[in-house]
C-alpha cells in the first residue's frame, strides 16, 4: 500500500515538473548561445544546423521559420534599456547606432508575433525609408498617439515587442562583443 | 522520513527526464509549425507566394512585413531539385529549412554573385550519385545537401520602400523550383 501511494506520488510530481519545467522554458523562449547588447538579444545559432533543442521546440510550438545566418540576424527586445516593459500606452524613444548591415529593418508586434493595426497602416521601418538628421543619426518615436518624424505606432496595445533585423551583416555567430554590434538605445518618454 | 525524501528524489529525477523527452519530441509533434501551417497553401515542389503579414492574419508569427516571401515546399523522393531566383532591385535571399524549421542554409543575392540565384538541391544519397566531373567542372552550379527529404525553401525580396513592394513581388514572381527527374 505504501509502495503503490510513493509510486503515484512520484509519478505525479515528476510529470508536474517535467511539463512545468517544459512549459515555462518554451514560453519563456529559454534558448542557449545568446547575444545582448542593451535591450536587444539574439540567438544567431537558432538560424543555423548547430541550434538548441530548446530553440527547435520553441519555433516548432510557435510556428515561425527563424532567420539563417547567411541571411541575417533577428535582435528581439521586450524591455527598454532601463528593463521597463514595452507598453503600448506609452511613448519610447528609439536612437543611435546600428551595427554594419546593407539593410535593417525594425519591426514592431504583438507578443505572439502578430502585427498591430494602426491608422497610418505602419508597422516599421527600413533603413531606406527612416528619416535621418544632417548626421546621419535617426530617432525613432515608439507611440500610441502621432508624432512627427519617425512614428512606430503602438496601437495602444497593451505589450509589444520590437525585432531589429540586420541583412547581409557581419554580425553573427563569432561575434562576442558589443563594440561590433552597437544597437539603438531605447529610452521610456512618459505615458499617457 | 528518508523514505519520502528518496521517493522525492525519484520524482525530480525522473521529472528531468519526463522534461528532456518532451522538448526533445517537440518538434515531431507540432501541428502548428510552420511547415504544417504551409500545407494548405502550397502545392509541393511549386514556387507560391506567401500572403504579406496584415494586423488581422500572418501565415508565420514574426514575419518581416518589409519583405515579399514566396515559398516552395519540396520533396525530394522524385529527384533532386532545382531552384531558380532572379534577384530583386534591394536584397534577394533565399534560405532553406528542414521539415522541422531547422535553417540549414542560406544565401543571399550578394553571396550568389549574379543575376538569378541559381541551386541545386540534393539528398545527400542523390549527390553522392552526381558523377565528380560534372560537379568539379560545373564551377557555378551550387550543390545544397538537404538534411531532410521534405522542407521548405523560402525566397525573400526587400521593398526597401512601400512603393517598391510591387517591384519585390514580381521578383519573386519569376522564381521556380522544379524536380529533375533520377537520370
Amino acid at each position: 500500500m505504501r509502495l503503490l501511494f510513493g509510486s503515484f506520488f512520484t509519478l505525479l510530481i515528476a510529470a508536474a515538473l517535467g511539463l512545468g519545467a517544459t512549459w515555462f522554458t518554451l514560453t519563456r523562449g529559454v534558448a542557449f548561445g545568446s547575444l545582448t547588447v542593451g535591450a536587444w538579444t539574439a540567438w544567431p545559432k537558432t538560424g543555423s544546423v548547430d541550434i538548441d533543442p530548446y530553440a527547435r521546440a520553441s519555433i516548432a510550438r510557435s510556428g515561425e521559420l527563424p532567420t539563417g545566418v547567411g541571411d541575417g540576424i533577428s535582435f528581439y527586445a521586450h524591455t527598454d534599456d532601463a528593463g521597463q516593459n514595452f507598453d503600448g500606452r506609452c511613448t519610447f524613444a528609439i536612437s543611435g547606432m546600428t551595427p554594419a548591415a546593407r539593410y535593417w529593418t525594425v519591426t514592431l508586434y504583438d507578443p505572439e508575433g502578430r502585427l498591430v493595426a494602426n491608422t497610418i497602416d505602419r508597422h516599421g521601418f527600413t533603413s531606406d525609408e527612416i528619416v535621418r538628421d544632417n548626421d546621419g543619426r535617426f530617432s525613432i518615436a515608439v507611440a500610441p498617439l502621432a508624432r512627427p518624424g519617425n512614428w512606430l505606432p503602438t496601437g495602444g496595445i497593451e505589450q509589444f515587442v520590437l525585432v531589429w533585423r540586420l541583412y547581409d551583416t557581419p554580425i553573427g555567430v563569432a561575434t562576442r562583443t558589443t563594440k561590433e554590434g552597437p544597437m539603438p538605445a531605447i529610452v521610456r518618454k512618459g505615458c499617457s | 522520513m528518508i523514505r519520502a525524501l528518496m521517493w522525492l528524489l525519484a520524482a525530480i529525477l525522473l521529472g528531468g527526464v519526463v522534461h528532456l523527452s518532451t522538448v526533445l519530441a517537440l518538434p515531431q509533434a507540432a501541428k502548428e509549425d510552420a511547415y504544417s501551417r504551409l500545407v494548405a497553401l502550397t502545392p509541393v515542389n511549386r514556387v507560391v507566394p506567401l500572403p504579406a503579414p496584415t494586423a488581422d492574419s500572418t501565415v508565420m508569427p514574426f514575419m518581416d512585413p518589409a519583405f515579399a516571401a514566396a515559398v516552395c515546399r519540396y520533396d525530394l523522393t522524385g529527384g533532386s531539385l532545382k531552384l531558380i531566383a532572379p534577384v530583386s532591385q534591394a536584397y534577394t535571399s533565399v534560405t532553406f529549412y528542414t521539415r522541422n524549421s531547422v535553417a540549414y542554409y542560406a544565401i543571399n543575392d550578394r553571396a550568389a554573385g549574379r543575376r538569378s540565384i541559381e541551386l541545386d538541391l540534393m539528398t545527400p544519397a542523390q549527390h553522392a550519385q552526381v558523377p565528380e566531373e560534372e560537379d568539379v567542372t560545373a564551377a557555378d552550379r551550387l550543390i545544397i545537401e538537404s538534411p531532410s527529404t521534405r522542407g521548405l525553401v523560402v525566397v525573400r525580396a526587400l521593398a526597401p520602400e512601400p512603393g517598391l513592394m510591387a517591384a519585390a513581388r514580381g521578383a519573386l514572381a519569376r522564381a521556380t523550383c522544379s524536380i529533375q527527374p533520377v537520370q
